[in-house]
């Protein structure tokens, strides 16, 4: 069994955002960048697949040299090794090109990631490798067992979950409570080191989207606050003011 | 060239959000000048539902009343769309985001060769180009994105556009689509869904708790409010990670993004995680007993205060103003 694992490089969720370039680059100045969290559940979940099931597990990330020290993460946690598709990842469809044609040719029986990246949170990479490689995808998966060549899930749905059964191969976007993260050990650290990482090139082009432009929403002004024994107060202006009620 | 919109149903009943898509696809059209706009309902839904399309703007509903259509199964949905697409000679998608919606979504841009544009928050600008914004960093920034596909799908964020309610009927046609069984791999074994509830992500309301609401035993005053309010609860990462509130309930920045008129947060300091799901609120009201909360300065209304004596005192407050 081969599982592979996509994973986003992206800002630590407190990250205050910013931009620079009159607003045409994100501004990386003081900016950690982790394991997409989704990403971090759905390698978590693979690293115990993999121990139960004796599965390889391969990481997979679309981007430039600076996501070698996230994929190097992704190796301490318990990847046993990792490819970088070495480009920009211009748009959702460009990255679900890379991963497809990764696919295709080493042939993963299940493909695991994030239900969805946190810069841009289109959840779309997952149903597009699906369709390119012509396999079901599920989407948010909160529970994956793998039970010989069936798959069970649970799925959060709006208001509660939905169980579902399919078959392999499976591509799975994934978010808690899948499994609990998993912080590298210091042996999973050294390791990771010397594990492979191979670095190939983008092997399809085209996109249909790209972004001119980025805006910081407009400042919030200030709270205005109710007296504790005035209640009824808020309820006014809920009703006059903010005209909501 | 028309303009097809994806509509979702709970059992039978039509999202709010999907009528929203409907009016932001009728409000695209007029701007562009494009053609009709047609509605696509899959599975079993009544003529009643389906007139409700009719007012939020589309001029026909294309209707496949086929079972094995009724739940989200995510390869078929994405068959049927494409097929009712390409037979209406759509250019452009519209859909509301949603967990469903996002999988079909993303199938269909590959089978149709299309740009997806999710979390769009405006009608698309054309003056040159053609150019739409949309919400990035769960609602911390947007992005002006020009789009170069001749086919478009839009996924709508909630409130893009104001739901139109006074249009006319629509013309129902019922169609039948042969889908391949291919389609049908996954297969739903069971859903445990909370009935009779107002959904996190449709509510124009949201009263959601957070640890200082001490624990689980307490959470009859957030649904007491809610109540009153006609609202869906919510609450914080911490109080769905320690089990006291289901995994659906949690609102932030890895949980349920929400875009109500009103958000109130009971007991949430407002660390930036949960403030990322609650950013497209359009109003925002923070009870706490901590002034120096981070929440307060996000918010447009605050009480400081102890929860337990506030929460009774608004409930009693909300069903006075009726």
């Amino acid at each position: 069994m081969k599982i592979l694992v996509c994973i986003t490089h992206v800002p630590d969720t407190t990250s205050k955002i910013h931009f620079t370039d009159n607003n045409t680059k994100f501004d990386k100045n003081g900016v950690q960048f982790i394991i997409g969290p989704y990403d971090d559940y759905a390698l978590a979940r693979a690293v115990e697949l993999k121990d139960q099931l004796g599965a390889s597990l391969t990481v997979l990330n679309v981007g430039e040299a600076e996501t070698e020290p996230t994929l190097r993460k992704a190796l301490a946690i318990g990847a046993d090794d990792a490819i970088r598709v070495n480009a920009f990842p211009k748009d959702s469809l460009f990255v679900a090109n890379q991963i497809a044609a990764i696919a295709k040719e080493n042939g993963y029986d299940l493909i695991m990631m994030g239900r969805e990246s946190i810069d841009f949170n289109g959840g779309m990479v997952h149903g597009m490798v699906g369709e390119l490689l012509g396999m079901p995808s599920v989407s948010p998966v909160m529970k994956l067992e793998v039970d010989g060549d069936i798959v069970k899930m649970a799925r959060e749905i709006e208001g509660g979950k939905e169980y579902l059964e399919a078959k392999l191969p499976l591509i799975a976007g994934c978010q808690e409570p899948i499994a609990e993260w998993k912080i590298p050990n210091m042996r999973g650290i050294m390791s990771a080191r010397t594990k492979p990482l191979q670095v190939v090139e983008a092997s399809v082009d085209g996109v249909n989207t790209e972004v001119i432009a980025y805006q910081l929403p407009p400042a919030k002004g200030s709270v205005k606050l109710v007296d504790k024994d005035n209640v009824p107060e808020l309820v006014r202006l809920l009703k006059n003011e903010a005209k909501v009620l | 060239m028309s303009v097809l919109v994806y509509i979702e149903h709970a059992e039978g009943s039509v999202k709010k959000t999907s009528l929203e898509a409907v009016s932001y696809g009728k409000a695209l059209s007029d701007k562009l000048s494009f053609g009709e706009v047609v509605a696509v309902a899959l599975g079993s839904i009544s003529a009643d539902e389906l007139g409700k399309v009719g007012s939020a703007g589309a001029s026909k509903v294309i209707h496949v009343n086929d079972n094995k259509l009724n739940e989200g199964i995510i390869q078929a949905h994405a068959d049927a769309v494409a097929q009712v697409y390409n037979q209406v000679g759509a250019g452009t998608l519209v859909l509301a985001k949603s967990s469903l919606g996002d999988a079909v979504a993303a199938r269909l841009a590959v089978k149709l060769n299309a740009a997806l544009v999710s979390n769009v928050v405006e009608l698309p600008d054309n003056t040159s180009g053609y150019k739409v914004k949309r919400s990035i960093y769960t609602g911390k920034a947007f992005a002006e994105t020009v789009v170069t596909a001749d086919h478009k799908i839009l996924a709508v964020k909630k409130n893009a556009v104001d739901l139109k309610t006074d249009g006319t009927a629509a013309q129902v046609e019922e169609v039948t689509l042969s889908i391949a069984d291919a389609n049908f791999a996954t297969k739903i074994t069971s859903t445990d869904k909370a009935t009779g509830e107002v959904l996190l992500p449709e509510a124009d309301i949201v009263v959601s708790g957070g640890r200082g609401m001490k624990g689980p035993e307490n959470w009859g005053m957030i649904e007491d409010l809610a109540k009153e309010l006609g609202a869906a609860t919510g609450c914080s990462k911490p109080v769905s990670d320690i089990g006291w509130r289901p995994h659906h309930e949690h609102v932030g920045q890895t949980g349920v993004k929400v875009a109500p008129t009103l958000y109130v947060a009971v007991g949430i300091s407002g660390a930036i995680q949960h403030l990322a799901g609650v950013n497209s609120s359009k109003y925002i009201v923070v009870i706490n007993k901590d002034p120096e909360a981070p929440f307060f300065k996000a918010a447009d209304y605050g009480i400081v205060g102890d929860a337990f004596e506030i929460l009774p005192k608004l409930t009693e407050a909300v069903k006075a103003q009726k």
